[in-house]
């Protein structure tokens, strides 16, 4: 924990690191609900990919109850996770977070941070709160904060395979010991429950959250690590009695922010209103609305099944949901339902490190040589590794843009020839050396190839730079993908409390 | 002076279709997305029963079940397939670690014609790729 000037301060030791003895089930509401809306407002569809602040100044001048946002994704690849860095741009995050901190301790409500740093392992979540720490200091806030760590320790997931709690999803591979071994960080998707622990504060909701600033009051701001994408949004809503189904596919649509709109836009601010039986959905930016059609599609997105969402604890079941236009491009949404699982799961996702890469990009022009490009390729390939024997169990990739460098063996169009092709030469290799090594190999026995009926003999590829090779760095694979059953939804995530600013 | 024409059997989907996309559901699957103009086209397509893991599978050149579910969500008017990866995201030898040009291979696919046919060149990309008469296979 860090403690230089203005950082997080640790709460009185009985309170750190624990989490109170509330269960939250999301299957009915934690407590009555005592109002008759919750609104949320949804800046942007990832935290640092920013926002119009008249968007977001409209959706202040609503007064909701939430300022939520989703940090996180799994598709920029295995890289961010098993490194440990951000995906996102550190100025731009910082820019989104200033803006959403000066709107919600302004209006004295929460902002949820959900997926800290786009992995949420805890180097990303350290990642948030250094710059959560940088703007206190620069501005003067001072702030509660709870910050829910989602970080999986390799010997929990160990044992939960030996004890036969490991369950295959997905296309993913079975879970094995040797791919755990290979893997040295694994987070796992929280759902609602943590997230309402924290909101609860270090005496377990005993006091108001309207009560005032003082010491034990309400939290200002929830970090959290890897969070199930709507539980942001819906944890709030549910803690104040709102229904899960309802609070959880609004959250779904709101994570995603004005993407879900028309036109749609990853960067701009929409407000979700959540009332008893239904929510409303709407932009904030006079050019975008919301239609029954771009709702609904939305529900498509990045997802395998529509009308079956399933999550941490249960599955988001939308046969009976509704999209009714009501006006002003608003939708109103009905029929969500959240059905609780037998057995509460989570999701664990990990990366393995696989090797490190280098790459040269070069173009080919010559008609003779394109029209041969397979034979060619392949004995260089062997030449290459007949040329560096020292390298352990390397691999070599040719990708011909122009050709079939994005579908590969599913490309229709592959025996169409191009006049121009674009190659990456990609070596993978154990270690940066080798794949160095290996690359330089392939790409010097390419250059000078004499392959049958060759005329251009001064050289064969046009390289894009000097340097033409350049060394990528590590090589990451999702090795876990899978669902760990839990007894407790709120054990595998320690929630810390503490102050930030002087 | 043009004589009535019979309607076609078939109309290239590029013509029916508003969104055609792929992308990850997950880092080991990919999913294809289409979406209709008109509510009509889409019951017509979904009654025809014409899109099946087969249809995807020989689209793509794969196993049919490599090709995990289809499914049709009519609030969206549209259809869903979800394949499994070749190559899970962003790991060795994958060549798009969003999935987010996957989509191609329907964008030449002729689908039976419905009763009517909306205007017959929309004004962007999908038409110049069928254009080329592609055969879908």
């Amino acid at each position: 924990m860090t403690s230089g000037g203005g950082a997080c301060d640790p709460c009185p030791k009985d309170a750190a690191e624990v989490g109170p003895a509330h269960t939250a089930d999301p299957g009915g509401p934690a407590h009555p609900r005592r109002q008759a809306q919750f609104k949320v407002l949804s800046p942007t569809a990832i935290l640092g990919y920013g926002f119009p602040v008249e968007s977001f100044a409209r959706g202040m001048a609503r007064r909701p109850d939430l300022i939520a946002v989703d940090a996180g994704s799994t598709d920029p690849g295995p890289y961010y996770l098993g490194m440990g860095k951000s995906f996102t741009n550190r100025a731009a995050v910082k820019r989104d977070l200033e803006i959403m901190l000066e709107g919600a301790l302004g209006a004295a409500i929460p902002l949820v941070i959900g997926s800290a740093g786009g992995c949420g392992a805890r180097e990303h979540v350290e990642w948030t709160r250094a710059i959560l720490e940088e703007i206190a200091r620069e501005r003067s806030h001072r702030f509660r904060m709870a910050i829910v760590w989602a970080d999986i320790p390799r010997v929990a997931v160990m044992g939960a395979l030996r004890d036969g709690r490991i369950r295959q999803v997905s296309a993913a591979v079975a879970l094995t010991p040797e791919a755990l071994g290979r893997t040295d960080r694994i987070v796992a998707q929280m759902g609602v429950e943590p997230l309402i622990a924290a909101l609860d504060g270090p005496r377990g909701g005993l006091l108001d959250w309207s009560s005032d600033k003082s010491p034990d009051g309400p939290l200002d701001v929830i970090l959290a690590g890897r969070s199930y994408d709507p539980a942001p949004f819906a944890a709030p809503a549910i803690r104040a009695g709102f229904d899960p189904g309802l609070a959880l596919h609004m959250g779904k649509i709101l994570e995603c922010a004005a993407i879900a709109a028309t036109p749609g836009s990853g960067a701009d601010s929409v407000l979700g209103t959540l009332e008893a039986d239904s929510f409303v959905l709407e932009a904030l930016d006079p050019g975008r609305r919301f239609t029954k059609t771009s709702a609904a599609a939305h529900t498509l997105y990045e997802k395998s099944d529509p009308y079956r969402l399933p999550g941490p604890g249960g599955m988001l079941d939308l046969t009976a949901a509704r999209f009714i236009e009501v006006g002003d491009g608003t939708v109103r949404v009905t029929g969500s339902r959240f059905v609780p699982d037998d057995l509460y799961t989570i999701k664990l996702e990990g990366a393995a490190l696989v090797g490190y890469r280098t790459v040269s990009i070069a173009g080919i022009r010559d008609p003779g040589l394109i029209a041969q490009i397979d034979s060619v390729l392949e004995k260089v390939r062997e030449l290459a590794a007949r040329a560096a024997p020292q390298v352990g169990s390397p691999r070599l990739f040719f990708h011909l843009y122009g050709r079939d460098a994005i579908m590969g063996p599913r490309e229709p169009l592959r025996d169409r020839l191009p006049h121009e092709l674009g190659l990456i030469i990609e070596a993978l290799a154990p270690t940066q050396d080798q794949a160095d090594t290996l690359c330089a190999f392939a790409r010097s026995t390419l250059l000078h190839y004499g392959y049958p009926g060759r005329i251009s003999t001064a050289g064969n590829l046009a390289f894009l730079y000097s340097p033409s090779d350049m060394p990528a760095g590590p090589v990451f694979e999702f090795s876990v993908y899978h669902l760990m059953e839990v007894d407790d939804p709120l054990a595998p995530f320690p929630i810390e409390f503490c102050q930030v600013g002087e | 002076m043009t004589a009535p024409r019979t309607p076609p059997a078939t109309v290239p989907l590029t013509q029916l279709a508003s969104v055609i996309r792929s992308k990850n559901s997950g880092p080991f699957e990919l999913t294809l997305d289409i979406m209709f103009k008109r509510e009509t086209d889409y019951l017509f397509l979904k009654n025809s029963g014409v899109f099946t893991p087969g249809l995807f599978a020989s689209l793509y050149g794969v196993e049919p079940d490599q090709v995990l579910r289809v499914i049709h969500f009519d609030p969206a008017c549209a259809v869903k397939a979800t394949m499994v990866r070749p190559v899970p995201s962003g790991g060795p030898g994958d060549t798009d670690v969003y999935g987010a040009q996957q989509h191609a291979p329907l964008l030449g696919l002729q689908v039976p014609a419905p009763p009517t046919v909306p205007e017959a060149h929309p004004p962007h990309g999908p038409a110049r790729e069928q254009g080329k008469g592609r055969a879908c296979h």
